[in-house]
């Protein structure tokens, strides 16, 4: 309990590490929601990987707008619906997740909103990848100079937030082959 | 020239138009002669150009209701609005569903992010905004009026008791803010 007090005093919250290797993602995901609605404290997660690709969608994504169903069906790549926001992404062993669940009172200077959470995520990120290439957190992507590598999305409940990251750290091109360009793009990569 | 750009967006957003028969309310105090007089249906307080309106009572959560008899309306504030950003997605109970005070009824998704809607009271639901599944954007343009979320036949009117008024909510939010 001291050192959760102290860590707030530095403006950083005390986070429980759990580290994952191939985790499938429907587990991980699973997992986060569980300790977003249930636990009381902060916790970062880093899943190296997941087992099988798989294409995951924001909780209001659908799939006859953002997937090409032919080929998803021929291939029976599973499809799961997060309970977060934001967009659609085929994840594989190449990916690399990190989740951050904290208490909105643990992150002083973080407001429980999502732009917030998102430039407090890029201060992170910043550090990071600090020295490695050109990162950016550009309107609402990770990239490196105007190259999109990580996609980012969230969900606030009334005392905590999740941030979850899935950097395409590597990919089978032909992957990306099953979605759809989205009606809405940043106007970065206009 | 500033002023009249600002309350003619306002009254944009509130879809209020400029020739009102009763007005409760009349800006022209705050605008200078030869500018253009807009009247509000209800008293309104603006601090930092968002709305707060009187009437109303507020959560913490951020969320507002509005008690007319058997019947409670019940949305999200201008401030949330402003905070989440454009509104994509709005996930509501079916009617029939029952809301405890504090208790989470729906979820809001702006870009990138779900965000739970928590019920400023108890009760059950009567009827939801299904304009919300084609404009969800309403809940921007339109926080308070046609943007509102559920109504609710209240089972408890002293929840309201605990709620705050125009006045504190708007301390509240400018609490908040300083905070952070």
């Amino acid at each position: 309990m001291m050192i959760q007090q102290q860590g707030k005093k530095v403006g950083l919250p005390l986070m429980n590490l759990v580290r994952l290797n191939r985790t499938p993602i429907l587990k991980q995901l699973h997992l986060e929601e569980k300790l977003l609605r249930k636990s009381s404290t902060n916790w970062c997660i880093i899943n190296d990987g997941t087992d099988t690709p798989a294409i995951v969608m924001g909780i209001s994504g659908k799939p006859s707008e953002l997937l090409e169903i032919g080929s998803v069906l021929r291939d029976q790549v599973p499809v799961i619906k997060r309970f977060t926001g934001g967009g659609t992404v085929v994840v594989d062993k190449g990916t690399v997740f990190v989740t951050l669940i904290c208490n909105k009172d643990d992150v002083p200077g973080v407001q429980p909103y999502p732009r917030s959470i998102m430039s407090w995520s890029g201060l992170l990120y910043n550090q990071v990848f600090k020295g490695i290439a050109d990162f950016q957190l550009r309107e609402n992507d990770y990239v490196f100079g105007n190259r999109k590598f990580g996609g980012n999305a969230q969900s606030i409940t009334k005392n905590r937030w999740i941030h979850h990251t899935s950097f395409l750290w590597d990919y089978a091109e032909g992957n990306m082959a099953f979605l759809k360009q989205p009606a809405r793009a940043p106007e970065y990569r206009m | 020239m500033a002023l009249r750009m600002w309350a003619s967006s306002t009254a944009n957003a509130l879809r209020i138009s400029c020739a009102s028969k009763t007005p409760a309310f009349a800006l022209s105090r705050c605008f200078s002669s030869g500018t253009q007089l807009i009247s509000f249906p209800l008293p309104i307080i603006i601090f930092c150009k968002l709305m707060v309106l009187d009437g109303l009572k507020y959560a913490s959560s951020h969320e507002w209701v509005k008690h007319e008899g058997s019947v409670a309306t019940v949305g999200i504030t201008d401030h949330a609005q402003d905070h989440l950003g454009e509104v994509v997605f709005v996930e509501l109970p079916e009617t029939g569903a029952s809301v405890k005070q504090g208790g989470g009824f729906g979820v809001v998704e702006s870009v990138k992010a779900t965000s739970d809607v928590n019920s400023p009271i108890s009760g059950e639901v009567i009827e939801v905004n299904s304009k919300l599944t084609q404009t969800p954007g309403l809940v921007n343009s339109s926080p308070y009026e046609e943007g509102w979320l559920i109504k609710v036949k209240p089972s408890s009117p002293s929840d309201l008791e605990s709620l705050m008024d125009p006045q504190a909510y708007t301390k509240f939010c400018e609490e908040e803010n300083a905070a952070h």
